[in-house]
């Protein structure tokens, strides 16, 4: 049997990966899929929780995480997509039109 | 040999059997399929190799064995190898949790009855799903790595079919589920025993002719078979996803196709066809698989039928009818099936 | 004994499959070793009793999400030699700057494992508490998402909708006149 701790060092791990790959990395692509692996990690809290409880819940959390990544990660590829007519280029820093 | 280990032998020997059939329909179907398509045409098939060309396969294997090992210059080294991998991983492996016959014990051999089938998993339908929706990445990838526009086109058609036929085709099969109460395979082949009125088997077919329908089509668009092979086609005009494919690597996908197909037909037999069931002389024997491969055998034989009767649809026709009719038919008929369920069990 | 050998498998090839993620300079690539990384975190949910969860999983994110991420990525083929060039001139990649990001992940990581360590008891095997049967049947999970979370449920339906159309307005071409 393996103890709640464990599950949720590797959720922390997982968020923590995710995190500084939002933070470390210049592609906006990347920076989404940091974002999911955010989510994931998230979801594993999630599942690990509601099975040491014994209950169902937390598996129901889970779908809605996953609807929620589902639009935004559709949403936020559409911003790619979007910006990337503008600029050519999927670095974050390439759009600074509104800094001062 | 106690009971156990011969429990764990006869397992195992269930997964190399239902490999070693999967293989073997891969090349059955090759040659099927030329020579169902040359009857059809009024001549005769393949007939050199062997006695009525019935060693055809084996003469295709080794050429295409034979063959060089090409890889594009500018292809992707990892991408371009791994495609026809997870083609044929995903094709084999959506094939685990099917069930091809009843609870056996061989004639007393077992103390318990052993299940046959791979896995009897209680989600099994959702494990069937989610695996060949993991086969539209070998398309992908192949279209992409291959570095070369038509492959890249054809691959990006190819897995748009693909995932917007998925939609129909998990409805349908949503459909069929209510009417069952389970999501695993085995209970709802259970579920369609016995007769009505003493002669009709309780095939789902009959209860939902319009839901199998839509399956069959569904089915037919996600393998990328018969009337919407456009991507496919493609390789007759221009190139397709597998154009800079050759030997091992190529011979992988069209393996990867026909096990897709024998898988459709699985599921739509356990689905709807009511699996093993139907002749309660082979199901007191234990003899029910044979029912079943005649089904499946059946459904095949419609396959190819259907592909070399059938004109093709042009690209844009065929997505139109995946979204704008077949997806709209398969909601329509989740609501009728649930509002029929709810009148009868009120 | 071969339950604890699979969750070590399984948490490191989500684990390690993650790193490369985010050290990849191809986005394809990172793209597919997100995909093992999401089959490892479903291998690990049907270890927690939850095959409805792992399943939709695979469907929904490894099966759906990653296909649009990849077809964005294929349709988008931003050159690869424009991200390494910026790569190169930025400050944020100076090696520097870039040890000390790593060393603030460590930093997370050590806080969010002590902070979730005292919140219950960790060290309960998890699998204890609850009838397994009930909770892998997906009758179960239908029950209470249509009666406890009802809210929740036709507020996503709503959401995915929302998305769809925005989805579909941002990326819209601008009409020629």
């Amino acid at each position: 049997m393996i103890p709640l701790g464990h599950y949720l060092i590797v959720s922390a791990i997982l968020f923590a990966v995710g995190t500084a790959g939002v933070f470390l990395r210049r592609n906006l692509i990347t920076i989404l899929l940091s974002i999911e692996i955010m989510l994931n990690a998230v979801n594993l809290s999630f599942v690990a929780f509601g099975r040491s409880q014994g209950t169902v819940d937390g598996q129901i959390i889970t779908f809605f995480v996953m609807t929620v990544a589902a639009a935004e990660a559709a949403v936020g590829l559409a911003i790619v997509i979007a910006l990337f007519r503008h600029r050519e280029s999927l670095n974050p820093d390439a759009f600074t039109s509104l800094k001062w | 040999m106690d009971q156990a280990t011969l429990r764990f032998v006869i397992q195992l020997g269930i997964i190399g059997l239902t490999f070693f059939m999967l293989i073997n329909a891969s090349a059955a179907l090759v040659l099927a399929e030329r020579k169902i398509m040359g009857f059809m045409q009024q001549r005769y098939g393949p007939y050199l190799v062997g006695p009525h060309g019935i060693l055809q396969p084996l003469a295709d294997i080794v050429k295409l064995l034979f063959k060089e090992e090409l890889r594009p210059k500018g292809a992707d080294k990892w991408l371009f190898t791994l495609a026809p991998i997870i083609s044929v991983t995903a094709a084999f492996a959506a094939f685990a949790p099917v069930p091809w016959g009843a609870e056996t014990t061989f004639g007393g051999l077992l103390d318990t009855p052993v299940k046959l089938g791979v896995a009897d998993v209680n989600v099994a339908v959702m494990v069937v799903f989610a695996i060949t929706s993991m086969g539209v990445y070998g398309i992908v990838l192949a279209g992409w790595s291959s570095n070369s526009k038509y492959s890249l086109l054809g691959g990006l058609r190819s897995s748009a079919q693909m995932i917007s036929y998925e939609l129909a085709y998990a409805t349908a099969l949503a459909s069929v589920i209510m009417l069952a109460g389970s999501l695993s395979l085995r209970e709802v082949v259970d579920a369609q025993d016995g007769f009505w009125f003493g002669f009709i088997p309780r095939w789902y077919v009959f209860l939902q002719p319009i839901g199998f329908l839509i399956y069959a089509i569904a089915g037919v668009a996600e393998t990328n078979r018969a009337p919407f092979d456009f991507p496919e086609a493609e390789q007759e005009l221009v190139a397709g996803y597998n154009t800079e494919y050759s030997s091992v690597r190529f011979a992988l996908f069209p393996q990867a196709e026909y096990i897709n197909m024998t898988t459709m037909a699985a599921v739509a037999t356990d689905l709807y066809l009511g699996g093993w069931h139907g002749i309660p002389i082979l199901d007191r024997w234990g003899l029910g698989w044979l029912w079943f491969l005649a089904k499946v055998g059946f459904i095949l034989f419609a396959y190819i039928w259907i592909r070399w009767t059938v004109p093709r649809y042009r690209y844009d026709q065929l997505m139109q009818f995946g979204w704008k009719w077949l997806f709209p038919a398969a909601v329509l008929n989740l609501i009728a099936t649930a509002a029929f369920i709810l009148y009868f069990n009120a | 004994m071969p339950d604890t050998v699979l969750f070590y498998v399984f948490s490191a090839v989500a684990v390690g499959a993650s790193l490369l993620v985010i050290g990849q300079r191809n986005p394809m690539y990172s793209i597919m070793l997100l995909i093992a990384s999401f089959g490892a975190l479903s291998a690990l949910y049907i270890q927690l009793d939850a095959p409805f969860v792992a399943m939709a999983q695979i469907i929904v994110y490894a099966g759906a999400i990653m296909v649009l991420f990849l077809f964005v990525v294929m349709l988008l083929n931003a050159p690869r030699e424009d991200a390494a060039q910026w790569d190169r001139t930025h400050p944020l990649r100076h090696p520097g700057v870039t040890r000390f990001g790593a060393m603030l992940a460590v930093l997370l990581t050590v806080q969010l494992v002590w902070a979730l360590l005292r919140v219950t008891d960790a060290s309960a095997a998890v699998g204890e508490r609850g009838d397994v049967a009930e909770l892998t049947s997906v009758r179960t999970v239908g029950r209470v998402l249509f009666t406890d979370y009802m809210f929740a449920f036709e507020a996503t339906s709503v959401l995915i909708l929302v998305a769809m159309v925005g989805a579909v307005l941002l990326a819209a071409r601008e009409e020629q006149r």
